[in-house]
């Protein structure tokens, strides 16, 4: 059932309309009682990992309608002009969605848009809020929960199927994201960052939507069968975590593959200079450990992100 | 005058980004004057220039004080201006909103943490900044209801208005808030406009900022009388609101006085011209922002007005 959650009128002949598609068991517990899973996603308008999601979860409850016993949101453009026209944020208002939040629904329009998104997905028993990093830098499928979250998100992000569970600091910036203005009021909302922003990756949504069918079966809005999923591996510490910035810039060849595992001081990469032809820097391992973010797109400043390490001992392979 | 880059990183293909600052006077870091941190501000660099040239005339005719030192700032992103885009031109982040900076991120961060180590040790901080939304302002000091800047402070800029408003938690990454932290007294500066010059909002900026060193003992110069600033916070401004997206049409201009019940604009159907709908104040006031784009928006505020 196609449901329009908020619609403004733009000033030539075109209304912008936030839609989600809610799909119902054909029978059994009254609807007051079911438990929601809200699957979310761009709120970011130029991240469309989570396109492929929504399509593939509705393919699959789909083949077994008689399997489900809870309701399932399914929100796939919550910023419909941004999607439209590849921009991250609101066009025209050059404005970040993820940072309007919760919103004023006497607000102006993005305000009332954001007040309206929250509005509609508050009450869900689960949210998950589906991220592809962004144009430049490559993901391995994650959730990020913000450390005034983690008891009542972390177990259920385990459910998920994802290779890492990143708990980060407290910011207050990041107060206004549509995560935090839920889970502050007491809808979970899992945020998840997998692949690469503009593309798709398959193989990431395929776990992605694994896992989301997993947490649906533990949550009891699923009766089939489910996979098994991947236990995450956790990382709480900061130090966990070490940042490759660019020490110049130019063009950076990465020359392994994004996951790798890396000793200390192996060659990640190159930036080079293609008018000179000079090798500028060599980008090394600062740790032994994994390559869970990657430079996708090549030219970096002085200062861009490469890639993120995580340390070896936090990944606990052998 | 001493000009000197603040802070440099090597381009690829474009020519190094440099940020530059002028120094006036000698002695301690009295006050800092930093203008466009976006693409767009090109009123605020004009401002800026205006300054460096009015302060290169008072070094000349030695009318800076002694044991006082001036720092302007026209630009802290120059590459954004030359490309006219907003933001920064790889990535799309505002350096404004990556204070204090950090010397090891990102490439923005690093900028701001370049230019705050410069700056973050003056008595006085003034940003010429815009607002997110495209208008039009009466000119104003703007300051943060918490922290270290004063209002009687803000008042010696001379400026008909001085607006205080509540900090919001993307408060906390700009250069303004970041300067209180470090003992700084911050004031932002709004001129009347923001992506297109206006030479009278920009001498009346400039007057300011004389009125402001003068009344602070660092320079020579004779200043009118003034009347007292009216002080208001942010909130007590009315907010007229669009019902209807459309053209645009302004009936009166920012500064203009209004009575209660007087047309302000009219927002048009752009296919039939017939008229959507017309705003009315709501009360007797001077218009202080007025929308200046030719669409608008339904539900967005297009004017605020200051009630007399």
């Amino acid at each position: 059932m196609i449901e329009t959650i908020a619609a403004v009128s733009l000033p030539v002949d075109e209304k912008l309309e936030i839609r989600k598609n809610r799909i119902l068991p054909e029978a059994g517990t009254a609807q007051e009682k079911r438990k929601r899973i809200s699957i979310v996603t761009g709120i970011h308008g130029d991240e469309l990992e989570g396109q492929y999601v929504c399509f593939e979860l509705q393919r699959r409850l789909a083949e077994e309608k008689e399997k489900l016993a809870g309701i399932v949101d399914i929100y796939p453009a919550m910023n419909p002009l941004g999607i439209d026209s590849i921009s991250r944020g609101i066009p025209a208002f050059d404005l970040d969605l993820n940072r309007l939040f919760p919103g004023n629904i006497d607000g102006n329009m993005t305000e009332y848009l954001a007040a309206e998104i929250i509005e509609d997905v508050k009450g869900s028993d689960c949210v998950i809020d589906l991220h592809a990093s962004n144009i430049y830098l490559t993901e391995i499928p994650q959730i990020r929960i913000n450390e005034r979250h983690q008891e009542r998100l972390v177990p259920m992000a385990e459910k998920l199927n994802m290779d890492l569970i990143w708990v980060h600091g407290a910011s207050t910036v990041l107060e206004s994201t549509f995560a935090y203005s839920l889970n502050s009021v007491g809808t979970p909302v899992l945020v998840v960052e997998m692949g690469v922003g503009m593309r798709i990756t398959k193989e990431y949504g395929d776990q992605m939507t694994d896992g989301i069918m997993h947490l649906m079966k533990a949550m009891g809005i699923w009766e089939g069968e489910v996979k098994p999923v991947k236990k995450p591996v956790i990382s709480r510490n900061p130090e966990d975590v070490c940042y490759l910035n660019a020490g110049v810039g130019g063009l950076f060849i990465p020359l392994v593959k994004h996951g790798a595992r890396l000793k200390k001081n192996e060659r990640i990469g190159r930036i080079v200079d293609p008018l000179r032809g000079k090798v500028l820097d060599e980008v090394l391992a600062p740790t032994e450990g994994m390559l869970f973010t990657l430079r996708d797109y090549p030219i970096v400043d002085e200062g861009s992100l490469m890639g993120r390490m995580l340390k070896k001992e936090v990944c606990g392979y052998a | 005058m001493h000009k000197r880059i603040i802070y440099q990183i090597k381009g690829m293909y474009r020519d190094d980004f440099r940020i530059t600052g002028y120094e006036f006077g000698e002695g301690e870091k009295s006050v800092c004057i930093v203008g466009s941190s976006r693409g767009n501000e090109v009123q605020q660099i004009y401002c800026c220039g205006r300054l460096v040239k009015k302060c290169r005339q008072l070094e000349a005719e030695v009318r800076i004080k002694k044991g006082h030192k001036i720092l302007i700032i026209p630009s802290i992103n120059p590459y954004s201006m030359n490309i006219q885009k907003r933001f920064w031109p790889t990535d799309n982040t505002d350096i404004n909103r990556m204070f204090p900076g950090y010397n090891l991120g990102e490439t923005t961060q690093r900028i701001a943490d370049g230019v705050f180590r410069e700056i973050k040790d003056y008595a006085f901080g003034i940003q010429f900044t815009s607002f997110y939304m495209p208008g039009d302002f009466v000119p104003h000091v703007r300051m943060m209801d918490e922290g270290f800047s004063r209002v009687e402070t803000a008042k010696q800029f001379g400026l008909p208005y001085v607006v205080i408003r509540e900090v919001r938690p993307y408060d906390t990454t700009t250069l303004n808030y970041n300067w209180q932290v470090w003992n700084t007294q911050a004031f932002s500066l709004y001129t009347t406009t923001t992506a297109r010059i206006e030479p009278k909002g920009a001498g009346q900026a400039v007057l300011a900022v004389m009125n402001f060193l003068s009344r602070q003992g660092m320079i020579k110069y004779s200043i009118p009388e003034q009347n007292e600033p009216q002080v208001l916070k942010d909130k007590e401004m009315i907010s007229v609101r669009t019902a209807k997206s459309g053209i645009f049409e302004a009936l009166v201009k920012t500064g203009e006085a209004v009575d209660v019940g007087q047309p302000l604009a009219n927002i048009m159907d752009p296919y039939e011209g017939e008229n959507l709908e017309t705003l009315y104040s709501p009360v007797r006031g001077v218009v202080f922002f007025q929308h200046n784009e030719p669409l608008t928006y339904a539900d967005t505020v297009v004017i605020k007005i200051v009630k007399r």
